[in-house]
């Protein structure tokens, strides 16, 4: 019960902090920290009560018994809708960047919001809610419902507490997302339909759909259907485009939680549910996907590098950063895996930082435009060394996170496509372009002297310095994440790889 | 010394306690924490190495698996040889008395601190290079160390041309590590491991000499050599690299960090023996890159200008005794050069520093009587650079060109071409001396160096004197060469170029027998000129073709093309809205029309179809 109660929790949270606001202005953002820490408290329980050693244990994810965490409860049992959740490394490792973020996102905004703060936390926590949902659910259906459960509150933390352009900001991001959700659903009805005429009646779990036949023109577009929604979502190179809007526009909490973590649901999804779903599909796609990944890498940087405004250039360089991550799902093997999951990790962390700190400068200098800054090391020194370790970990400097996934990524994919490998490492060199260029035109050049400019206080440099602590972390002892994952990758790399009779046949025949 | 882990933990502890005091650390116990880490660590170098000639042997210390995926196991892990010895005693000695002297150069700025957190931190990465057991960890010290020398081009960050000049090392020479990162790549996925010496056994056991796997993978590893160590095609950032204090042009632009590629090379030897087409054009490069920048050399009016070119020059010579096979004497000239450019470029940082910050020497004269101690560490430093016979520069660049004679194929030329790079070395390195410290002066100096400055000058001075005599602990490392006969008009050759260099340089601008004037007026001697003090306008070459272009790209693009796509929907969307609300308009006449309209198309049809 432990995984529908972290929902519940978080969802519980919302509502209490949005009651909250009537007390007081102060008291809502106290109520959503306590809910935060109250769901990581849940998870490290969650964690630790598992049966010894069952992460470790590599996974068949179509075998119940072998989710370390699994629950089904029934809900329309006619349909073959079932309350399903399961957790495993992959999982695990999952919630906890997204509730680390949480408390980061809760953090950023403790001054910001000024306008209904209970409204505000409220939505900020059913968000986390959505994502932690969309990070547990094995039935399809549910796992739609918590993919829309997400979008709703963010939608309104952008059209509510947004900037200057925020109403045409959040529709973009609304209809982007949700035209490419219906496809998914279109595709997860022909998914349980093709599943019940297979005669195993009528089911919605990824349990039961996981190696199911199909015909290959058919999982061909139910595949696009999944592909095209989570690489919305992710995003890739031509699908990006409400990302810079949507960043630029969102308030600091909503940039970082767009980031953080909305971004790895669609990496997560593509990961999960996309390749394993459809192997032969995926197979064939696969260069697509690759050559959509190296684009955004390229296309992200350059536009990165062009922008004026300082929280569009992060922006961009997200969606260069998450080029990677499709290029290590579909180079389909091992290191290339790995890496993809350890970039969704770093690219969480430095990126919110990054966002967080294009926050502070627009809460305390009334513009994004890096022209009207430069030089504001001398007035803020360690929001200054605080921007320098993220811009250094978005280049993937070595013993930061950031290389060791995109050294895995492209070592994993150089094995398969030596070309695609180069042609994606072309991005180091652009990366370092704009990453120096942000550096360059905020906190370095000649100061204004008669600018008044607060530095970060300690409520931000202990943000700041747990998001440092897990990024030196996962570049120089990456192992604890990578051997959480390992099994769930190994786990799925075969599932797709074996033809979908064989597990059965070998099930049998266990004693 | 079994925890030699301690050499680079020292420097980089020291780094992060600067870092973490954000500042606030008193200014003597900054430079003192700094110094006397570095100190420490030589110390620990100075243990090992007396351990290690006792009881040579390969020393081996793992830290922990950095990663584990699959076969994959890279560790932090470290190597110690006799290449390594020489280079840690390279990097923490000269690192140490740089240090030393820095405390009295940075004494007045305001960021005393910050400058021995990043001088501490490169110390330090620069360690993790040379003592890394695999190509991963070696890679993380290669751009730890490209971070360092990012972070101190442009230490005074107020000033965005030093924004500029840092920005632009790290990306040229991201450029070359891009390429390679891919070598790493490439060496993985076709022998499936990066450690060093494992992999080049594994190399040699399942490639020929002369395959294209091999001649690809050191091609890609020469990639990222040439940037680091400023050879053609990827020189042009380090001259304006000396934007940065003038400590940090000696230690990292001169001493140690650009001889990095000089050491990859030299550690993956086995690798690039299987691959001579690559060790040719190693030695080409060095060649051209050598005669290049010996020219620009003579051109320029900057003094720390001046010895940037040389010292892509010099890491030339360095290019070219590899490129010949002789890898014990490009590493003999890596630890000569060390030495005397060091002292070159603190004496040059004395000079500035007692002269208001002064850097052309056509403004500075006169400074014999006057400073001293700066005019003889540049006498000695010189003669080193110029390769003045018993100096420790000559002894081994006459290593290296009598090697480069020897190479079978094209040695001759490549020979007579070092032998005129010997010579350029000789004018250019004395027309800095007679003008900057003989004729008539034209600044005076506010002040004089102190002893902390002093005291590294003068133990650079006796190093590049007698550095020559010293024996590298490097046998087993290289493999053996037996010495060649050497025609001994080629050794003549060898000692006579570069005095004759002296000469040239004398007559030109000391005794002014020939005029310069005249010289420089005549047609070619103005397009020349220009052309040197441009630096061959390489800079303006990759302007037009890459910098702008992409600047112009990034500018047309930046208002997201992707979006017209969208926005046409959108368009198309609004068209149709458009023309089915002009439908609506309200008018019973207009209504009423179209319904007959309509039914009689109606009727037209069905009666059609009827027929």
């Amino acid at each position: 019960m432990s995984m529908p109660a972290l929902i519940l929790v978080l969802l519980a949270g919302g509502a209490l902090a949005w009651l909250a606001q009537r007390a007081s202005d102060e008291l809502p953002r106290w109520v959503a920290l306590a809910t935060v820490i109250g769901a990581l408290a849940l998870l490290y329980y969650m964690a630790v009560e598992l049966p010894a050693g069952s992460l470790a244990l590599a996974s068949d994810p179509r075998q119940a018994p072998s989710w370390p965490l699994y629950l089904k409860l029934d809900w329309i049992p006619r349909f073959g809708i079932a309350l399903e959740f399961g957790m495993d490394g992959l999982s695990l490792l999952l919630l906890a960047l997204t509730l680390l973020l949480g408390l980061i996102a809760i953090a950023s905004s403790w001054t910001e919001i000024d306008f209904k703060p209970g409204l505000f936390q409220a939505n900020l926590l059913w968000t986390l809610a959505g994502v932690c949902g969309v990070f547990l659910a094995l039935d399809l259906f549910l796992f739609f419902l918590f993919w829309e459960l997400m979008l709703l509150p963010m939608y309104l933390l952008i059209a509510v507490w947004g900037h200057e352009n925020r109403a045409y900001a959040a529709m973009k991001f609304f209809i982007f997302t949700q035209a490419s959700g219906l496809l998914m659903l279109l595709a997860i009805v022909l998914l349980a339909w093709r599943g019940a005429s297979a005669g195993n009646g009528v089911s919605f779990s990824y349990l039961d759909l996981l190696g199911l036949e199909l015909d290959p023109r058919l999982a061909w577009f139910a595949m696009l259907g999944f592909f095209l929604a989570f690489t919305v979502k992710l995003p890739a190179f031509p699908l990006h485009t409400w990302l810079p809007d949507a960043h630029t526009q969102a308030p600091t909490a909503g940039s970082v939680l767009l980031a953080g973590i909305l971004l790895k649901t669609g990496a997560y999804g593509l990961l999960r549910f996309c390749i394993p779903l459809f192997p032969e599909a995926s197979a064939t796609f696969a260069p697509v996907a690759m050559s959509l990944g190296v684009a955004g890498i390229l296309y992200g940087a350059l536009l990165a590098f062009a922008q004026t405004d300082c929280k569009r250039l992060v922006a961009y360089s997200s969606v260069s950063h998450m080029g990677f991550v499709l290029l290590g799902l579909y180079a389909w093997n091992h290191l290339a895996l790995q890496g993809a999951v350890v970039q969704m990790l770093a690219h969480g962390l430095s990126t919110a930082a990054l966002f967080m700190v294009a926050g502070a400068l627009q809460q305390r200098l009334h513009t994004r435009d890096m022209r009207a800054m430069g030089g504001l090391w001398h007035q803020a020194p360690r929001m200054g060394a605080a921007t320098m370790f993220f811009v250094l970990a978005s280049l993937g400097l070595p013993g930061l996170g950031g290389f060791v996934a995109e050294f895995l990524v492209l070592a994993g994919l150089f094995a398969v496509q030596p070309w695609f490998a180069a042609a994606a490492a072309l991005g180091l060199i652009t990366a370092v372009i704009y990453a120096l260029w942000l550096l360059q035109q905020t906190f370095q050049g000649a100061p204004d002297e008669r600018r008044q400019m607060a530095d970060f206080g300690v409520r931000e440099m202990l943000a700041m310095g747990l998001m440092m602590i897990a990024l030196l972390w996962l570049g120089l002892y990456p192992q604890p994440a990578l051997d959480l994952a390992q099994p769930v990758l190994d786990g799925l790399h075969d599932s797709a790889l074996q033809p979908p009779a064989a597990p059965l046949a070998a099930a049998g025949s266990a004693p | 010394m079994d925890a030699f882990w301690l050499i680079p933990a020292l420097p980089l502890a020291s780094a992060g306690a600067l870092l973490l005091s954000a500042g606030r650390m008193p200014r003597l116990w900054a430079a003192g924490l700094g110094v006397a880490s570095v100190g420490l660590a030589a110390l620990c170098v100075a243990l090992l190495a007396r351990d290690f000639l006792a009881q040579p042997g390969v020393r081996q210390i793992t830290l922990w698996t950095w990663m584990a995926v699959g076969d994959f196991t890279p560790r932090i892990a470290f190597y110690v040889d006799g290449l390594t010895l020489v280079m840690m005693s390279v990097i923490t000695g000269v690192g140490f008395l740089i240090h030393l002297y820095s405390v009295e150069f940075m004494w007045e700025d305001a960021s005393l601190c910050r400058f021995f957190a990043y001088m501490n931190l490169f110390v330090g990465a620069m360690l993790i290079l040379v003592l890394a057991d695999n190509l991963l960890l070696l890679y993380l010290g290669w751009e730890g160390v490209g971070l360092c020398s990012y972070l101190l081009i442009g230490f005074w960050y107020r000033d965005p041309d030093n924004g500029r000049a840092a920005r632009k090392a790290f990306i040229v020479t991201r450029a070359g590590d891009t390429a390679m990162i891919l070598g790493l790549f490439l060496l993985l996925t076709e022998l499936g491991t990066l450690d060093i010496q494992a992999l080049q056994v594994a190399a040699s056991a399942q490639w020929q000499v002369g395959d294209t796997l091999p001649i690809v993978a050191t091609a890609l590893l020469l990639g990222g050599a040439l940037g680091k160590s400023a050879q053609l095609p990827l020189h042009t950032w380090l001259p304006d690299a000396m934007a940065g204090p003038t400590p940090v042009s000696a230690l990292i632009h001169a001493a140690t960090m650009v001889t990095a590629g000089v050491y990859l090379i030299a550690r993956h030897y086995q690798l690039f023996l299987l691959a001579p087409p690559t060790l040719e054009a190693v030695a080409w490069i060095g060649l051209l890159t050598l005669l290049l920048a010996a020219t620009t050399a003579l051109a320029q009016n900057d003094i720390k200008r001046i010895l940037a070119w040389s010292t892509i020059s010099q890491i030339g010579y360095m290019f070219l005794a590899l490129g010949a096979g002789a890898f014990a004497s490009g590493i003999f000239h890596l630890m000569t050069h060390a030495f005397f450019k060091a002292l070159l470029f603190l004496a040059a940082g004395a000079v500035i520093h007692c002269l208001h910050h002064e850097h052309d020497i056509f403004r500075m004269g006169g400074l014999r009587t006057r400073l001293p101690v700066a005019f003889w560490s540049f006498v000695i430093g010189s003669a080193a650079l110029a390769a003045l016979p018993f100096t420790a520069g000559f002894y081994s660049k006459e290593a290296i060109l009598r090697a480069v004679w020897d190479m079978p194929g094209s040695g001759h030329w490549l020979w007579a071409g070092g032998l005129l790079g010997a010579l350029l070395t000789g004018i250019y390195s004395f027309r800095l001396v007679f003008t900057v410290f003989f004729g008539r002066a034209h600044t005076e100096p506010d002040r004089r160096p102190g002893w902390k400055m002093a005291l590294p000058l003068g133990t650079l001075c006796a190093l590049s004197l007698v550095g020559g005599f010293f024996a590298l602990p490097l046998a087993g490392v290289f493999p053996a060469r037996d010495h060649a006969v050497v025609n001994h008009a080629v050794e003549y050759l060898g000692i006579g170029v570069p005095l004759l260099g002296l000469a040239v340089a004398y007559l030109l601008f000391l005794g002014r027998q020939v005029s310069i004037a005249a010289l420089l007026a005549s047609p070619v001697g103005r397009a020349l000129q220009a052309l040197w003090q441009q630096g061959w306008r390489v800079d303006a070459l990759y302007d037009a073709l890459l910098v702008r272009p992409f600047t112009g790209l990034c500018h047309w693009w930046r208002k997201e093309p992707v979006d017209l796509a969208y926005n046409a929907v959108i368009a198309a969307a609004h068209w149709g809205h458009r023309g089915l609300a002009a439908l609506q308009s309200g008018q019973l006449r207009w209504y009423a029309t179209s319904m007959v309209l309509g039914l009689i198309l109606l009727l037209a049809a069905v009666l059609r179809h009827a027929a």
